[in-house]
């Protein structure tokens, strides 16, 4: 790791920099060895340090699934809500107090499934929210059934034939969505990940980083891709930084290469901004801003 | 504390029950909405759009109703008041996130403008069927509030009351209006803002150290903290401790799901509003809500022009359900008659509480429209006998 990512947060050197960033408390974590959500969560909190972000103006959203245990371990104001509604909360959350850091944690089938909808529609609103996708390919909590997400050919308990539903590209849906900020890695790729993520928080707008992440117990384990290091291996092997690229082109398969870099970095201003201009120039000086819509 | 003035549209209206429904929320202090357009209700959120960029608050259309209905929710952790607006299809969507607010303990308001279901059904036509499905809807154990208007006076009065009741007990409100009462327009009369009682949020006084998000008082109503304050708090559909963090034992989903039945139950006479007439020395009591209460009131009168004695029990408050209420009038009258939009619900519950001290008899009607008073008048002459 380089020094320059972690700043000593603590007077000596023991204890883990990221620590202040967890509760503690409620370790030992549900995740399996081998799993790379708490990867992501280790660079998510370095990204923190390294972004120097106010933690009481930060808050975070997850749905359901092994991601959406994320809001639980963290601690920061952390909402666990309904499965794949975690980007409609966040927005809300936002909308309601607009000086609030919303980030959105949630995993691949959440938000891409069951809450599709709803990734799509904030994206094309440009919702300024961060999120960050954990795609593992599968559904994992609920025993290793078919994502939207889930390459060609997998093994799944719901295809134990095979999957032969297209899988969705994320990256392409969300930038032809409308999102602000794209950017994929692997839990292979800890220190460009925390980099993007403190990137998009400099960012206004829609921002969507997917992070691949394995999932031994489920996919590895039935698709026989071996154990978490074999996953880190495949990584590190298979990856091809090509920040830029055309996200048309950076679709998955099960042991091919995996695309990963910053896809998508533009500006175009975000729905609170667009509102409030809305209501200034059509309503003049009856326009109220909203003041603290905090009621007590 | 009283209203702030800056939503209140102090004056005489001659305004539609939807309309009014949206005064209310504003007079209440609501200052988000996120809706999904939907017949009957759709005329409340346009208000809302209209109005609200006026008053220092924010709609917003979402994409469905799993969206608007979980949206107002991370606005009320955000510090807002909240509602949003629907109707059969939409309310029938919205059950999750009704299950949602009842087990985190959202303040917040949903209106039900009900029609004639089941499925599309009757989109421009009123009904009353979905009594049932405020109370039960979500999956789990769980209590919520219900109250339904009968004028468009009430869909004003009512609605801050219904505000004032989730953020009293922390508890989802269902508003359950019907078509006719949101479109009926009638005179409203919005008073000044310093004569409108306005409940605030119960946002806790504690410091971040001393602060358990689901500790409670000895009221049972835990205190709230906002998003961005500091207190560094989890909230969780998971079944959870006092600390708001996942505990999924037997012990823990007893003490809170007990705590989120009896913080309700244990104050229901204080909630169940209802309207009353001539119940003393009645032979037969007729039972209603919303807008089949006007219509009952004809046939209750012709009743007594017939010489039959006959009171009158208006449920404002739908759930909790007026069950005391209805237990000592069955030791006294012979029958109850409830006539409603429905093929037999709230009936149910009389004749539960009644207990078979007095009968009961329903006035069902499949929606679409609202009885005839003579098929009400024919059921009470029957129930006298």
């Amino acid at each position: 790791m380089s020094d320059s990512l972690i700043p000593n947060v603590l007077s000596n050197d023991v204890g883990n920099p990221v620590e202040p960033f967890l509760r503690s408390d409620r370790m030992p974590h549900i995740w399996c060895p081998g799993c790379g959500i708490g990867t992501t969560v280790n660079s998510f909190a370095r990204a923190l340090i390294e972004s120097k972000i106010d933690l009481q103006s930060l808050a975070l959203v997850s749905g359901i699934g092994c991601t959406g245990r994320v809001a639980g371990y963290v601690k920061l104001d952390s909402f666990h809500t309904t499965h794949g509604r975690a980007i409609p909360f966040a927005t809300g959350l936002k909308l309601a107090n607009p000086k609030l850091n919303v980030v959105v944690y949630s995993g691949d089938g959440d938000l891409s499934a069951i809450g599709g909808n709803h990734l799509i529609h904030a994206a094309r609103r440009n919702i300024d929210l961060k999120v960050i996708c954990v795609n593992n390919l599968i559904y994992a909590m609920t025993g290793g059934q078919t994502a939207p997400t889930t390459p060609d050919d997998s093994i799944t308990s719901t295809n134990p034939y095979g999957v032969f539903e297209p899988s969705f590209n994320l990256p392409h849906l969300v930038e032809a969505a409308g999102a602000v900020y794209v950017a994929r890695w692997t839990t292979f790729h800890v220190r460009q990940l925390a980099r993007s993520i403190s990137e998009a928080f400099k960012k206004k707008g829609f921002s969507f980083i997917e992070v691949i992440s394995p999932c031994p117990t489920l996919y590895q384990r039935r698709n026989k891709l071996g154990d978490g290091l074999d996953a880190m291996k495949y990584y590190k092997e298979k990856s091809k930084v090509r920040h830029g690229a055309p996200t048309s082109e950076v679709g998955l398969t099960m042991t091919g290469e995996i695309v990963v870099g910053k896809f998508v970095d533009r500006d175009r201003p975000d729905y609170q901004t667009l509102m409030r201009a809305q209501f200034a120039e059509s309503l003049g000086e009856r326009f109220v801003e909203q003041a603290e819509m905090v009621c007590s | 504390m009283k209203a702030d003035p800056r939503g209140v549209l102090t004056g005489v209206h001659f305004i539609d029950g939807d309309h009014a429904c949206c005064e209310g929320a504003l007079a209440a202090g609501a200052r988000f909405s996120a809706g999904y357009p939907i017949t009957p209700s759709t005329e409340i959120v346009e208000r809302f759009a209209s109005r609200v960029p006026t008053v220092g608050g924010t709609f917003i259309q979402m994409e469905d109703e799993l969206a608007a209905s979980i949206t107002l929710q991370g606005a009320v952790w955000g510090g807002a008041k909240a509602f949003t607006v629907t109707s059969g299809p939409g309310f029938s969507l919205m059950m999750e996130h009704i299950g949602y607010a009842a087990m985190t303990e959202t303040p917040c308001v949903f209106v039900d403008v009900q029609r004639g279901g089941p499925s599309t059904g009757l989109p421009t036509l009123p009904a009353q069927a979905d009594m049932m499905q405020a109370r039960w809807g979500s999956h789990g154990d769980y209590e919520i509030i219900a109250l339904c208007p009968n004028s468009p006076q009430e869909c004003f009065d009512l609605t801050i009351k219904a505000f004032n009741l989730a953020e009293e007990f922390r508890v989802p409100v269902m508003f359950m209006m019907d078509e006719v009462v949101g479109h009926m327009t009638e005179k409203v009369v919005i008073p000044p803002a310093d004569q409108i009682e306005v409940v605030p949020r119960r946002h806790t006084r504690k410091s971040v150290e001393d602060y358990l998000p689901y500790e409670t008082n000895g009221d049972q109503v835990p205190e709230m903290a906002h998003a961005g304050e500091g207190y560094k708090f989890h909230v969780t559909g998971l079944t959870h401790d006092e600390r708001g963090y996942p505990n999924m034992t037997p012990p823990v989903q007893d003490k809170l799901v007990r705590r989120l039945q009896s913080k309700i139950r244990d104050a229901a006479d204080r909630i169940a509003l209802i309207e009353e007439e001539q119940l003393e020395g009645a032979d037969v009591v007729v039972v209603s809500y919303g807008i089949t209460s006007r219509v009952a009131q004809r046939a209750i009168e012709a009743a007594r022009e017939q010489g039959l004695r006959v009171g009158k029990l208006r449920l404002i408050t739908a759930w909790p359900f007026p069950e005391k209420k209805i237990r000592e009038l069955a030791a006294k009258v012979k029958a109850f008659v409830v006539p409603e939009l429905n093929l037999g619900q709230m009936v149910r519950e009389v004749e539960r509480a009644a207990a078979g001290r007095a009968k009961t008899f329903a006035v069902s009607h499949a929606g679409g429209g609202v009885h005839n008073p003579q098929d009400i008048l024919k059921v009470i002459v029957e129930a006298s006998r």
